[in-house]
């Protein structure tokens, strides 16, 4: 044990960084994994499920064992394990496990290696964990980086098409400006409050009343968080890059990756930047309005699935900041379900349009899923089932995210905000209703389908978590009130020491 | 499990049956649907033996279903759900069977979605929690949406869309309403300056019934307002009415035929159920919008029904008037114009059902619903002109037939709140006769002129079936309508009492039986 400092360390805290520390190490491990030899695919799947679970396990493990601990602030207050960021982390790891399951088929028709693509799954996987379990900003944007890192290599992974390139390099250069900004933001915060660590901005930021300093780096700070949740109108790299990034990784883009920046997103405003609520609130209402609206109009128009789910994908941004601009518990808890049922909603259509054939850009416009229904009538269901939780519509289990966050909206006096919301989510019914109506209404073609094990078993999973947790959404409900719950109350005990 | 779950499910259950039915054997597939919505029936007629007239909310059932929503399901029915659950499983039939020779592909999952909208149709009538009807309402549109778009005519995919998404549209607006009187029962609305009553949290329609009259008027106009967007575009109401047309005409018979007699039943429902009871001064306030647009609709449909070319359109548009009428009876808001709405309802499901079947019939004979295509039908097919005369009659309100008893007691309600409402139904009656007795005039009388229809079969035997079925319930109600009216009293003095509390004392002599203390609680 040793101490620097005001901020205290010891090899208990090691203990907050174990499921980190085996996934780190796993990581590096299938990097030089085929240095030994081992070279074919299966064994690179097989061991980076492993790993995963492993991960799992251990955070279980850790989530048990820290319940007791006084403070979950381990490392000078730079990491939390409190429920929040277990409730991320075990999504991250199933929506990880899922997209690896996802890329084994389609790894296997390519001649790209296997291993480097599952180490750098397995890195972003690790930035991932520490955004969500970061209550400083360092550690936040170190988390961030390496996720945002990893997933530029991954969008350019098909390095001989000329999509993929582009995507990767379209993605990269926005990408690090929009690191910059955020960076940028960070460093004003830092310079009006004196600290990075959330706790200590909130108390900071509570003795002020207002600072143009502080408003400029909030402001900034938002812009950067916005291009990575991909809101209007910060968005247009996301169709481009959607489009051209391998498919397994646009699925790891528009769910796994955009749910931890949700997770930074959340973070960062309920437990940093409460006591600014007003002075942003109506700044990211704004957002979120255009969001919804630029999103949902332009996927009406789109033919190429991948771009169609990309429009989608910048509206659930807009829907999502609902709970964040709402800043009551409500609001929370929406983020925390919507994010869930978004994620396996979206990777079941990702396992349909996966199935649907599985050369490197096939299946991909809307008239490839023509006369699904005949082929594979239970498939085109289950794709069904994910479009309409996608629109919201019950019983699905899409309704009850939208129904948290329009409750929220409302309860926080953005009736106008909810209004536009649930209209764009009756507009959102009618590009998604494409996509059925090429399954179930159009006659005469069938489908060219080729399912695999892995990507039935994926669509089932997502279809089963998309169903129940609509028709009986109480546990998942339980689940996040005691996972919001804690990460609230420790904003609101900051609220009232400070006062 | 209670009897309305039965009621409920029974549909739901026969289709997952289905499921397991070989695709090429649609005989067995017909005979399964058609056996399910029969035995729904005849459950639904035990419904109406067990259920006491004289109470008003029965066959109650709630549990637990998500409580940290505070989401119950509870299921219970009065008076007029019962009539209209009724209805539904009696259409259920005539549906099904209907669809034995219109539907020539993909036959299986036909029945599967017509018996799936059975269930969410009944549903909705029997939820008594905001949340679960809600789910029922939009359950319900998905059926639909692919009956309309698998099974329908040329343009059925732009219908079904548009079928979609105009209901969509309203029924996310009216979810915005639910959650505003959630949050009046419990925390009260902050940004509207709207202290809340703080009770238990809860979804419960009648717990919503009982703070009504504590909501300001002023939030009561917003919350009504929601509402009527999410039932007037299902009715449908004037402005709104523009899906309605292209969804009949596209649809399949079978689908018309529940469209026209249940679906837009659901917008009606929703007002006499929610809107009202719930929103007395909110209902008030909007009343002469809601009146004038009734009393446009009356007159612009029968008006828009006289210049169709279409046979289908032209009882389409018929539709928008008879719905008309019911809401001007609603809005009434007296003991007799509730009444003759919700008898009405009925009514038109029962006429118009028949109408749809019919255009139906002759149009599997000849694949064209252009009356210019027809005349002189009367003597190449007695049965189908007959009938024919005794549906159009139904509808149009003739004495000794059941739209005349609706229509009548909607008129003496109209009246009674003002003389001129009624003036203008009467025109609409009027023309509702003209367009009837028109397209029965050019399409049955004068010579058989066209080559084609010369030798197009009479009725047979099923299709005769199904329509003395129905002209045996016109004559029935027509003639005898006191079992239809009676479980309609309680339920319509409790609404009457929610959205006028001073009705009866008004009015102590015309309705002396409905005085406040001999009336039964809500249980």
């Amino acid at each position: 044990m040793w101490r620097r400092r005001n901020s205290q360390m010891n090899w208990n805290d090691v203990i907050f960084l174990l499921p980190e520390i085996i996934i780190a190490t796993g990581a590096s491990l299938l990097l030089i994994a085929p240095v030994t030899g081992l070279r074919d695919t299966a064994s690179a799947k097989w061991s980076m499920i492993g790993v995963l679970a492993i991960t799992a396990a251990s955070l279980i493990a850790c989530s048990w064992a820290v319940v007791d601990l006084p403070q979950t602030k381990a490392f000078g207050r730079m990491f939390a394990l409190d429920g929040f960021s277990i409730f991320f982390k075990l999504l991250f790891i199933g929506a990880i496990a899922v997209i690896v399951l996802l890329s084994d088929d389609f790894l296997r028709e390519t001649r790209y290696s296997t291993w480097e693509y599952y180490s750098l799954l397995a890195f972003a996987l690790c930035g991932m964990m520490f955004m969500a379990s970061g209550i400083h900003l360092a550690t936040i944007y170190i988390g961030l980086e390496l996720l945002s890192l990893s997933s530029y290599i991954l969008a350019g992974y098909f390095k001989n098409e000329q999509k993929s390139t582009e995507a990767a390099m379209k993605y990269f250069v926005l990408g690090a400006v929009s690191s910059g900004i955020l960076l940028y933001g960070i460093s004003l915060i830092y310079g009006v409050c004196g600290s990075l660590n959330l706790f200590d901005i909130a108390r900071a930021m509570s003795t002020i009343v207002t600072n143009d300093a502080l408003m400029f780096g909030i402001i900034l700070l938002a812009c950067g968080l916005c291009f990575k949740i991909a809101a209007v109108p910060f968005h247009v790299w996301t169709p481009d890059v959607y489009e051209g990034a391998p498919t397994p990784i646009t699925a790891f883009l528009s769910t796994a990756s955009k749910a931890a920046a949700f997770a930074i997103f959340a973070r960062i405003f309920y437990t940093g930047l409460h006591d600014f609520h007003l002075a942003w609130n109506n700044v990211l209402a704004t957002v979120s309005a255009l969001s919804m609206i630029v999103g949902n109009l332009a996927a009406i128009t789109q033919d190429n699935v991948k771009r169609m789910l990309a429009y989608s994908s910048i509206a659930h941004a807009g829907y999502a900041l609902l709970g964040i601009i709402a800043m009551n518990e409500m609001g929370i808890r929406g983020v925390l379900i919507y994010t869930f049922v978004y994620v396996f909603a979206n990777l079941g259509i990702w396992s349909i349009v996966l199935m649907m054939k599985r050369h490197e850009y096939a299946g991909e416009q809307v008239s490839d899923f023509e006369g699904l229904h005949s082929r594979a009538p239970f498939w085109a269901f289950s794709m069904f089932i994910f479009l309409l939780s996608l629109g919201g519509i019950p019983p699905t289990a899409g309704f009850i995210g939208k129904y948290f966050l329009f409750y929220a909206a409302v309860q926080a006096g953005f009736g106008w905000l909810a209004i536009i919301a649930v209209l764009m989510s009756a507009v959102s019914m009618f590009y998604y209703l494409r996509l059925v109506v090429a399954m179930y209404l159009r006659e005469g073609k069938a489908a060219d389908v080729a399912t695999s094990g892995s990507l039935r078993l994926v669509a089932a999973i997502c279809l089963v978590v998309t169903i129940l947790f609509g028709v009986l959404p109480d546990r998942l409900v339980k689940q996040v009130d005691l996972s919001a719950g804690l990460m609230h109350v420790q904003s609101a005990v900051t609220r009232n020491a400070a006062k | 499990m209670g009897i309305l779950n039965i009621v409920t499910y029974i549909p739901a259950i026969g289709a997952v049956l289905l499921l397991f039915f070989k695709k090429d054997n649609p005989a067995a597939i017909r005979i399964m649907a058609t056996a399910v919505a029969v035995i729904d029936f005849v459950v639904s007629l035990y419904l109406w033996m067990k259920f006491d007239p004289k109470a008003l909310w029965q066959f109650r059932e709630t549990y637990e279903w998500i409580p940290s929503l505070h989401v119950k399901y509870d299921f219970g029915i009065d008076g007029i759900s019962l009539l209209l659950i009724i209805l539904t499983t009696f259409m259920g039939i005539i549906a099904v069977v209907s669809s034995y020779a219109a539907i020539d592909h993909r036959q299986k999952e036909y029945y599967i979605l017509l018996l799936l909208l059975q269930t969410g149709m009944i549903g909705t009538f029997c939820a008594l929690d905001f949340f679960l009807f809600y789910l029922f309402w939009e359950i319900m549109l998905v059926p639909m949406y692919f009956i309309i778009g698998i099974w329908g005519g040329a343009r059925r995919l732009y219908a079904a869309i548009k079928f979609f998404l105009y209901t969509l549209a309203g029924s996310v607006l009216m979810l915005l309403s639910i959650l505003g009187l959630y949050f009046f029962n419990t925390t009260g609305i902050d940004f509207l300056n709207i202290p809340g009553l703080h009770n238990t949290p809860s979804f419960s329609v009648l717990q919503f019934h009982e703070i009504g009259h504590l909501i300001p008027p002023s939030l009561q106009f917003w919350l009504f307002l929601g509402f009527f967007f999410g039932f007037a575009i299902k009715v449908p109401m004037f402005p709104f009415h523009t899906w309605l047309p292209d969804a009949h005409v596209e649809a399949p018979t079978a689908g018309s035929i529940i469209l026209a007699a249940v679906l837009l039943k659901m917008g009606t429902y929703g007002f006499v159920r929610f809107a009202l009871p719930i929103l007395p001064d909110g209902t008030k306030q909007l009343l002469p919008w809601v009146v004038g647009l009734a009393i446009i609709g009356i007159i612009y449909g029968a008006l828009v029904s006289l210049v169709q070319k279409d046979m289908k359109k032209l009882v389409a548009y018929s539709s928008v008037s008879h719905l008309g009428f019911v809401m001007l009876g609603m809005f009434a808001l007296n003991p007799m114009g509730l009444k003759g709405s919700v008898l009405q309802m009925i009514n038109h499901g029962i006429s118009t059902g028949a109408l749809f079947l019919l255009v139906g019939i002759i149009y599997e004979r000849r694949h064209t619903r252009l009356i210019a295509e027809y005349g002189g039908l009367a003597k190449q097919m007695p049965m189908y002109a007959a009938l024919f005369l005794i549906a159009a009659l139904s509808s149009m309100g003739l004495p000794a037939l059941n739209g005349f008893i609706g229509e009548f007691t909607i008129l003496v309600g109209a009246a009674n709140r003002n003389i001129w409402w009624a003036v203008f139904a009467a025109v609409g009656i009027v023309l509702g006769a003209a367009y009837l007795l028109w397209l029965y005039q050019r399409v049955f009388w004068g010579p058989l002129d066209n080559p084609k229809n010369q030798n197009v079969p009479d009725v047979n035997g099923r299709e005769m079936g199904l329509m003395l079925a129905l002209v045996a319930v016109m004559v029935w109600i027509g003639v005898y309508p006191k079992p239809f009216f009676e479980p309609l009293e309680e339920p319509v003095n409790y609404i009457v009492r929610k959205v006028d509390p001073t009705y009866f004392d008004r009015n102590p002599l015309v309705y002396p039986a409905a005085q406040p203390e001999h009336v039964a609680e809500a249980k």
